[in-house]
């Protein structure tokens, strides 16, 4: 497999045909984050608004998806709903070996159709089918009619990426749902697909490809994969799973409860991860190409009659949806999580988003900034049902003030107030209370996801307060992190794929200018993507921490409001000088 | 003689290790399909998964209905493959009772398990073993024995 350029279709929902593009140089641009970028760049308009149709929507696999145990993430881009940036999202299922088997690195999507439509990919195919009888369906209901309308013989070697009410009511909240249990979650990717009247996206994995490597490759996969599934390296991802870490965040003080009102609550032993694997999980399930299984599905069992009429759900859980939806909402009942996690999934919300963002309402309802008469129903810690009802009103944007939720908490905080204890870092927080260099770097973070640096484990591990020390290990980790996601690896395989094990792997499948590239062109993706953010609006100088995040204590004590500044400014320094670092000097005319 | 068995499927997690490894390792493709295995959902990834893989059929009818004796009887179940002989006429494929052989989509090349067993190292779950075609039993199934610690990591 030589340096060649990258095989994306480009797809126009106006004209209704598809084109496929030779694009970009891997030695340059990389793949995946990389690619993205490039492709926006050439594509979209970062000045321009999310909702334009001409905008593209990107879904890219990188340079080593397929070819190695968890090169298997996808990355999407798009103009975020949320704040109108440019935006990634990353996720598992089997989007990224699907798209390599259909003969693509990558799908483009620009235009609108003009009914709501399913747009079909594979190696011979592009199919465009009218589904307006999905308009409003919910995202298992529109699965299971999905899987009727594609072919049969596909079961288990396609992806399906579909939107709920959420993404067809453009809240700035929806997510794509990738095969039942994986997400595009964070920053509204769901929006841009109800924006191009796109109710769901199949591709079909149908082809195959030629062997990239010898013996030198056949040698480093059993390698790896060994690494990845006899060491200890992986165990916890699939034993427990990411909830895990809800005890020992906890211990720390570094758990949020109830809208970040407590760091620490003796609660957690109803929701631990211990609690949900021996009560509730089911089975574990794994994303394409990945041996770890690390995808802890719970059984909800629900009386719906009298006597003994019950029903059974399967619910996705993991560390950030139990604290979003559990600990922040002071949910201490795991199948009460699970409960307000299903209608999440139905709807087809970001369960980050919405988990926060209901806390907020929660503790704005109790200061009697809203009432009921915004609510609809009451609101309180600990009280499932209320919520279970309140995340299908922002789904269906019941009334202005779910309309504004849905948009996102700083929407709902600019017409009702409550900044101060809004837990938004960017975007909703994500479940790390873990001190000062964390809440800089998510405020900042490119995907406001915490795996965007290891900030949360810098606050953990180091002791001193050295602003310029932080902001150094936020840009090196960000760059770092950036040859991962253009390969496309998964994260959590982080310490497997070294900088030099990347460059050996891409060696094994011929792509050795790649390799020989690979941290150079990885800064250059890093300040391209600054670029773009910074050029659609993006501002990170004058980016708010809300004062909620400097009232908390963990386990090193009270947050320190002046060195979390330091950290901040200093980061957001480093971005603009990234940001600005490849352009073309203004010439006069 | 030794046979593949899928004889665990439950445990599967979806990975597709064992489908990219046959496809590696015994066809020189990267691939989830050209492999002699082939993972699929029966409804949706809430359904679990099944293994599309040969069950050593004796008398075989893909080897009965091979016009060129590029599939031949092997000894206690199953088929040889003489890739050499192959017209790619697919009746093979048509004639398999469990669906188990696939045809490339470029060269309608069909795809078989040849019970080689090596799949078997890269299924993290333990749902694969190479059992002995003359007893032709695969061990008891965990699930109606003493849990034990699963094999995975």
């Amino acid at each position: 497999m030589p340096d060649a350029p990258f095989r994306i279709m480009h797809m126009d929902l106006d004209s209704g045909r598809g084109k496929v593009l030779e694009f970009g140089d891997p030695a340059e641009v990389l793949g995946g984050s990389g690619l993205a970028a490039a492709l926006f760049e050439e594509y979209g308009d970062p000045e321009g608004s999310w909702d334009d149709p001409r905008q593209p929507l990107i879904f890219v696999a990188g340079p080593l998806t397929g070819c190695y145990p968890l090169m298997s993430k996808t990355v999407c881009a798009f103009l975020s709903p949320y704040h109108n940036q440019y935006a990634e999202s990353h996720a598992g299922g089997r989007l990224a070996l699907a798209l390599r088997f259909a003969g693509l690195h990558g799908l483009m999507i620009t235009g609108r159709a003009k009914r709501l439509s399913c747009l079909t990919v594979g190696t011979r195919r592009i199919d465009i089918y009218d589904v307006d009888y999905l308009r409003g369906k919910d995202v298992f209901g529109a699965g299971k009619l999905l899987r009727r309308i594609s072919r049969r013989s596909m079961s288990g070697h396609r992806t399906i990426l579909r939107i709920g009410p959420a993404g067809e009511n453009g809240s700035a909240m929806a997510c794509i749902n990738v095969d039942s249990y994986r997400h595009f979650g964070r920053l509204g990717s769901g929006a841009i697909m109800g924006a191009k009247n796109l109710k769901a996206v199949i591709i079909e994995g149908d082809g195959d490809l030629d062997l990239p490597g010898g013996k030198d490759y056949n040698s480093l996969y059993k390698e790896l994969f060994g690494q990845l599934t006899t060491t200890d390296m992986m165990r916890k991802y699939h034993d427990l799973g990411t909830p895990s870490n809800l005890i020992p965040l906890n211990e720390l003080k570094a758990l949020p409860w109830r809208n970040l009102q407590a760091t620490t609550d003796p609660g957690v032993e109803g929701i631990s991860g211990e609690v949900f694997a021996e009560q509730l999980l089911l089975r574990q399930t794994a994303c394409s190409g990945c041996p770890v299984g690390c995808i802890h599905i719970g059984l909800l069992r629900q009386q719906f009659a009298k006597e003994h009429e019950y029903l059974y759900k399967q619910v996705n859980y993991d560390y950030e949806s139990v604290f979003a939806e559990g600990t922040m909402l002071g949910l201490t009942k795991a199948s009460d999580v699970l409960a307000l996690l299903d209608e999440t999934e139905k709807q087809g919300l970001d369960v980050m988003g919405a988990g926060v963002a209901l806390a907020w309402a929660t503790e704005a309802l109790d200061t009697g900034l809203i009432s009921e008469e915004e609510t609809l129903v009451p609101l309180a810690f600990g009280e499932v049902n209320g919520y279970v009802q309140a995340v299908a009103h922002m789904g269906n944007k019941s009334n202005d003030f779910y309309a504004a939720l849905s948009m996102g908490t700083p929407a709902a905080v600019a017409q009702y107030g409550g900044g101060d204890f809004a837990c938004v870092l960017g975007q909703e927080m994500a479940g790390y209370a873990t001190g000062e260099v964390f809440f800089a770097a998510q405020t900042l973070g490119f995907r406001h996801s915490h795996l965007d640096t290891g900030a949360y484990s810098y606050d953990q591990k180091v002791k001193e307060k050295d602003a310029q020390k932080a902001i150094d290990f936020l840009v090196k980790d960000d760059v770092d992190r950036i040859q991962l996601t253009s390969m496309v690896s998964c994260l959590f395989a982080r310490s497997a794929y070294s900088q030099e094990r990347l460059q050996e792997a891409l060696a094994a499948v011929g792509m050795t200018a790649t390799a020989d590239n690979l941290l150079e062109s990885a800064k250059k993706v890093q300040r391209m993507r600054w670029r773009l953010k910074c050029r659609s609006g993006f501002d990170p100088i004058n980016a708010k921490i809300p004062k909620r995040f400097t009232e908390i204590t963990t386990w090193k004590g009270s947050i320190d409001p002046e060195y979390m500044e330091q950290v901040r400014m200093g980061y957001a320094q480093a971005i603009v000088a990234m940001a600005a670092m490849d352009e073309e000097p203004e010439t006069e005319s | 003689m030794k046979r593949l068995a899928a004889s665990k499927m439950e445990r599967c997690i979806g990975c597709y290790s064992c489908s990219l490894a046959c496809a590696r390792l015994v066809h020189k493709r990267l691939s989830w399909s050209c492999s002699g295995i082939r993972i699929h959902t029966s409804g949706g990834m809430s359904s679990g998964f099944e293994a599309k893989v040969c069950v050593a059929c004796d008398p075989a009818p893909c080897a009965e209905v091979c016009p060129t004796e590029a599939l031949t009887q092997r000894r206690d179940g199953g088929v040889k493959v003489n890739r050499s002989m192959c017209i790619r006429c697919g009746k093979c494929a048509a004639a398999c009772p469990v669906d188990a052989i696939y045809l490339g989509v470029e060269n309608n090349k069909p795809y078989i398990c040849i019970h080689c067993g090596r799949c078997v190292a890269f299924c993290p779950q333990g749902c694969l073993e190479l059992v002995d075609m003359e007893t032709s039993q695969p061990e008891p199934n965990a699930s109606s024995e003493t849990p034990k610690e699963a094999d995975h990591a």
